[in-house]
């Protein structure tokens, strides 16, 4: 076993599980300023053990901050933040039981591969047998058995990423930061390391907190993902609560791809919005998140492309399905975007509105041209309508 | 212990030995000096504060002779080092390439590893009467007799170029190494003629060197003690001499520390002169060389 | 004027001849101060009369060779022993000082930069009065008030090394500074977060990165010690080092042993350039992935 749990602070922890829920992190209502610039803002979650939890938010939204709060190099300015149930803010970062990848990995160049991963084990004092063995078993894990004496300079951007895991690993600790830890490398190899990351954490079973501006990144990996924005959660749930049910605008328009209008509701029902686009298009849909939606009130209405449904108007079967509960366009092919699984048609609507339609892979529509006439449809759980942000 | 306080106790263990090297080594002693220069012998061990001293300095004339000999003498000799090290400096940073480049600066950095002292000591075996140069005149049959070269101000001069080239040389190489070639090339495509260029575009990318250079070699210059008074003998004139004979020779400490203090004056009135003409910041120029 | 643009034949001859001429008188005087060296005669001056070693290795008088003049010996003894004292604390002040400046902000930091760099603008010879003067005071003042004599406070060995270390402390500070900006702090955070603590990560992490700048600055500092003169003149007392018994003795006029001292000096430069060449070399390999 690479991460042989350290007996004596197991023991000494074994009686918070039960009082504490199995959380290994949580953070309750942490702010950080910079001068007058809030970076954080009230920032609560918790983190099951074992899990893999990403924040996922654009740049220069406080991720990196958040992050350093949790590992000590910042304090926050209030809130609490509790390992396995601890409060660790008066703990230093070297005694915390955390352990960091950093942004650009700051893989010490100045000792051997093998003397990377045992700086933790060395500063514990561990014994050189231990150390040894649990180096070598390291390396074996992540699939670099022979590189133990290879300089850092002299190891491929893959490598260099896995040195950077294995080294807070052996550590063995309760929460493994990782910030943006694919960055640096590639397309290809960063679609590797996503994979390879998650089996990795699955293996280890340390929960991971991942932080990525790549929405990919986050929802392949993992179990439970937090939007953030300036500063703020926008949503915390699963990558399909996310992805179907977001919860704010800015949620709505991050996640996924999305047709966006401006609006204003027209009615309301019990189950149904009666919404007017600015173009002067009604809608039917739903209210995204949990706010109430008032008559009159602006609105910004979201469609994905791939919940439309596209049909050729020379079709044999008939143009148009009934009633209010479906949303229809009719509209014009202008351009047709082929990119296998993810093929899109760009179209006009008569009313003039540019959309984005998900093309089904079916191969029906592989002939589909510029210029064809097509109706569009989509149902009223597909069109999600938020109050519209200032921006 | 918070983290906080741990920083400020580091950065208070950091601060002392600061503040013990620049008070107690520089600004004091300083501050000492100035007092002492301003403390006019009355008679035997009665003093009173004044600017007695300055004044006598300055109404003696072959002390203002000697300030003015030697101020104008280090300004010649930065101008004649600038003058002999930017060809120089030009060929090392533009057209010598790989080995022989790295040779050539490293060659110019030479001087600096062996003494001062060794240096002015190879001049005079150079220069004297039965030195080197004379002796291979007559050899040449040139000149009939022994000739010195040593102790006029023209030994002082080239000791001084000498002893301060590299002072020159290693900023100048380094602005123009980043010189942009397509830059030259551009200009010579537009038409320019050889000195135009150099005008127009390699000097202006050169100024920053080319000041902290003058700067440096300037002050080394006017604080220059060995050079003048091996070379130029005992009838050169150099205000440093007078300052080690009030000290050291005559024992008139409230004397010698005007004229040390004349001398800081000195320096920094012209470095400052030169840093404001050419818009650099002292920062600036001696932390890049 | 670039290797890419065409000049003509003479122009290009006249260049190379003139930084041709240049290095010779780089290279001149330090060539003769080695050469005669090892001349068989009692001056340092042509005729050549044969090769000897007796410079070095003789040891009876006229002829007394370097290593076996006490005077010169006791010289390299005791300018070994100030350069050491100097060294270890110019390296020291100049590390405290590099995290100092580079790591914290504080009240009157620019200020306190400008007072760092102070020392190196003002003249030698200056900065040795200003020592004795103030040391002086401090010691006549004690003697005054309480009767007794603190030795060390007079001119000697303890304030040549003050004296020096004042001007040298800031040249270490340059350096070490230097190149402490470059080191990623990301690198010690790694450190701290892996659980190393303050001091475990400045010895693991942030001096083993300093080192080659720890060994430039010493052995620049050890040099620059080693050669002092100005500073070192004004402040020494009985015990001279090296670079004040040859001035006295060229003063007087001396036999070729100051050429194989000269020579001594050089070897010895030779020998710490090369080491900090391997230093630098060191430094440069994780700086360039
Ligand atoms: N030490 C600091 N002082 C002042 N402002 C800071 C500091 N650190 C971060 N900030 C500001 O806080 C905001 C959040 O920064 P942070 O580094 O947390 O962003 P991030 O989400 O990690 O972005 P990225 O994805 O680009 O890494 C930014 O606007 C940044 O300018
Ligand atoms: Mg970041």
């Amino acid at each position: 076993m690479l991460m042989v749990r350290q007996p004596s602070r197991r023991l000494s922890k074994g009686w918070e599980y039960t009082t504490r829920m199995d959380y290994d992190l949580e953070c309750q209502s942490i702010v950080k300023t910079f001068g007058v610039f809030r970076a954080v803002d009230q920032v609560s979650f918790q983190i099951e053990r074992g899990s893999f939890f990403s924040i996922l938010g654009p740049s220069g939204c406080g991720k990196t901050t958040l992050m350093r709060m949790i590992a000590g190099f910042y304090e926050p300015d209030s809130g609490d933040i509790h390992i396995k149930g601890r409060s660790v803010l008066s703990t230093p970062p070297n005694r915390r039981p955390v352990n960091m990848v950093f942004q650009h990995l700051a893989l010490f160049p100045m000792m051997t591969v093998a003397e990377n991963i045992a700086y933790g084990l060395r500063r514990r004092r561990a014994s050189r047998s231990e150390i040894e063995t649990r180096v070598a078993d390291a390396l074996h894990r992540i699939g670099l058995p022979d590189s133990g004496e290879k300089r850092i300079d002299q190891l491929s951007g893959g490598q260099k990423q896995r040195i950077a895991i294995a080294r807070c690993m052996v550590l063995d600790p309760d929460v493994l930061l990782l910030d943006e830890p694919l960055g640096a490398l590639d397309l290809k190899l960063r679609e590797h390391m996503k994979v390879e990351l998650k089996q990795l954490q699955h293996q280890l079973g340390t929960t991971f907190v991942y932080i990525t501006h790549d929405q990919s990144e986050a929802l392949v990996m993992s179990d439970r993902v937090a939007v953030m924005n300036d500063g703020k959660f926008e949503q915390v749930g699963t990558p399909q609560d996310l992805y179907f049910q977001p919860d704010t605008a800015f949620v709505a328009g991050f996640v996924g791809d999305s047709n966006k209008w401006r609006g204003r509701v027209l009615n309301r029902d019990a189950t149904s919005l009666k919404l007017e686009a600015d173009s002067g298009e009604t809608l039917v849909g739903v209210p995204g998140g949990s706010a109430a939606a008032d008559r009159g009130m602006a609105v910004d209405i979201f469609v994905r492309p791939e919940s439309i449904s596209l049909r050729r108007v020379t079709s044999s079967e008939p143009t148009s399905t009934p009633g209010d509960t479906v949303n229809h366009r009719a509209a014009v092919v202008e351009s047709v975007l082929f990119n296998g699984a993810q093929s899109r048609a760009l179209v006009k609507t008569r009313q003039g509105e540019d959309m984005a339609v998900a093309l089904p892979q079916t191969g029906e529509y592989a002939d589909l041209r510029e210029g064809e006439e097509v109706t569009l449809a989509w149902s009223i759980e597909h069109c999600r309508c938020y109050p519209a942000s200032s921006g | 212990m918070s983290q906080k306080d741990a920083r400020r106790l580091t950065f208070l263990l950091l601060l002392s030995p600061f503040l013990l090297w620049i008070l107690l080594l520089v600004v004091i002693p300083h501050i000492d000096m100035f007092m002492l220069s301003v403390r006019e012998k009355i008679e035997p061990r009665v003093y009173e504060t004044g600017l007695g001293n300055y004044i006598e300095v300055f109404s003696e004339p072959v002390y203002v002779h000697t300030l003015f000999r030697t101020a104008v003498m280090s300004v010649a000799a930065t101008a004649l080092t600038l003058l002999l090290a930017f060809p120089v400096s030009y060929y090392i940073a533009k057209l010598a390439r790989g080995r022989l480049k790295s040779a050539l600066f490293l060659m110019c950095l030479l001087p600096f590893w062996v003494s001062e002292l060794v240096r002015v000591f190879g001049w005079m075996i150079l220069l004297r009467e039965t030195g080197v140069i004379s002796s291979f005149l007559q050899w040449a049959g040139l000149v009939s007799g022994p000739v010195e070269f040593l102790y006029n101000d023209a030994a002082v001069m080239v000791g001084l170029v000498y002893t301060s080239m590299l002072f020159m040389v290693v900023p100048l190489v380094s602005t123009l190494d980043s010189l942009d070639e397509s830059l030259v090339e551009a200009g010579y495509d537009l038409g320019g003629g050889g000195f135009a260029v150099l005008r127009e575009i390699v000097i202006p990318h050169a100024m920053p060197g080319i000041v902290a250079g003058c700067i440096i070699v300037f002050m080394l210059s006017l604080g220059n003690y060995l050079t003048p008074i091996l070379l130029g003998g005992k009838s050169s004139l150099w205000f440093t001499g007078h300052i080690y004979s009030q000290f050291i020779t005559r024992f008139n400490w409230e004397f010698g520390a005007a004229f040390g203090f004349i001398l800081l004056a000195t320096s920094s009135l012209l470095v400052w002169l030169a840093l404001r003409l050419s818009g650099q910041t002292l920062a600036s120029t001696i932390a890049k060389s | 004027m670039l290797p890419t643009i065409p000049q003509s034949a003479l122009v290009r001859l006249t260049y190379r001849g003139y930084v041709a001429l240049f290095f010779i008188y780089l290279i001149a005087p330090l060539l003769v101060a080695a050469t005669f060296a090892f001349n068989d005669s009692l001056f340092p001056s042509l005729p050549w009369n044969g090769l000897t070693f007796d410079w070095f290795f003789n040891s009876t008088q006229p002829k007394l060779g370097l290593f076996h003049d006490p005077n010169i010996m006791r010289g390299i003894r005791t300018s070994f022993v100030v350069a050491v004292f100097t060294t270890t604390l110019s390296l020291l002040v100049g590390t405290t000082n590099a995290f100092l400046f580079e790591r914290y902000q504080f009240p009157l930091k620019e200020l306190c930069y400008v007072l760092m760099l102070m020392p190196l603008v003002i003249p030698g010879v200056i900065l040795g009065i200003s020592m004795l003067v103030f040391s002086s005071t401090i010691a006549n003042g004690l003697e005054d008030s309480f009767g007794f004599e603190i030795e060390a406070l007079r001119p000697g060995l303890f304030l040549v090394v003050l004296g020096q270390f004042s001007f040298i402390a800031t040249i270490a500070t340059l350096v070490i500074s230097a190149r402490l900006r470059k080191f990623d702090r990301t690198l010690e955070e790694a450190a701290y977060n892996l659980g190393g603590s303050r001091f475990d990560v400045l010895r693991t992490i942030t001096l083993p990165y300093l080192k080659p700048a720890l060994i430039g600055s010493g052995l620049i500092a050890f040099l620059i010690s080693f050669e002092n003169f100005n500073t070192t003149l004004m402040l020494v007392g009985s015990d001279s080092p090296l670079t004040i018994t040859m001035y006295d003795r060229m003063k007087e006029g001396s036999t070729p042993v100051l050429n194989a001292t000269s020579l001594f000096l050089m070897i010895g430069s030779g020998i710490l350039a090369f080491i900090a060449v391997l230093a630098q070399r060191d430094k440069s390999k994780p700086a360039e992935d």
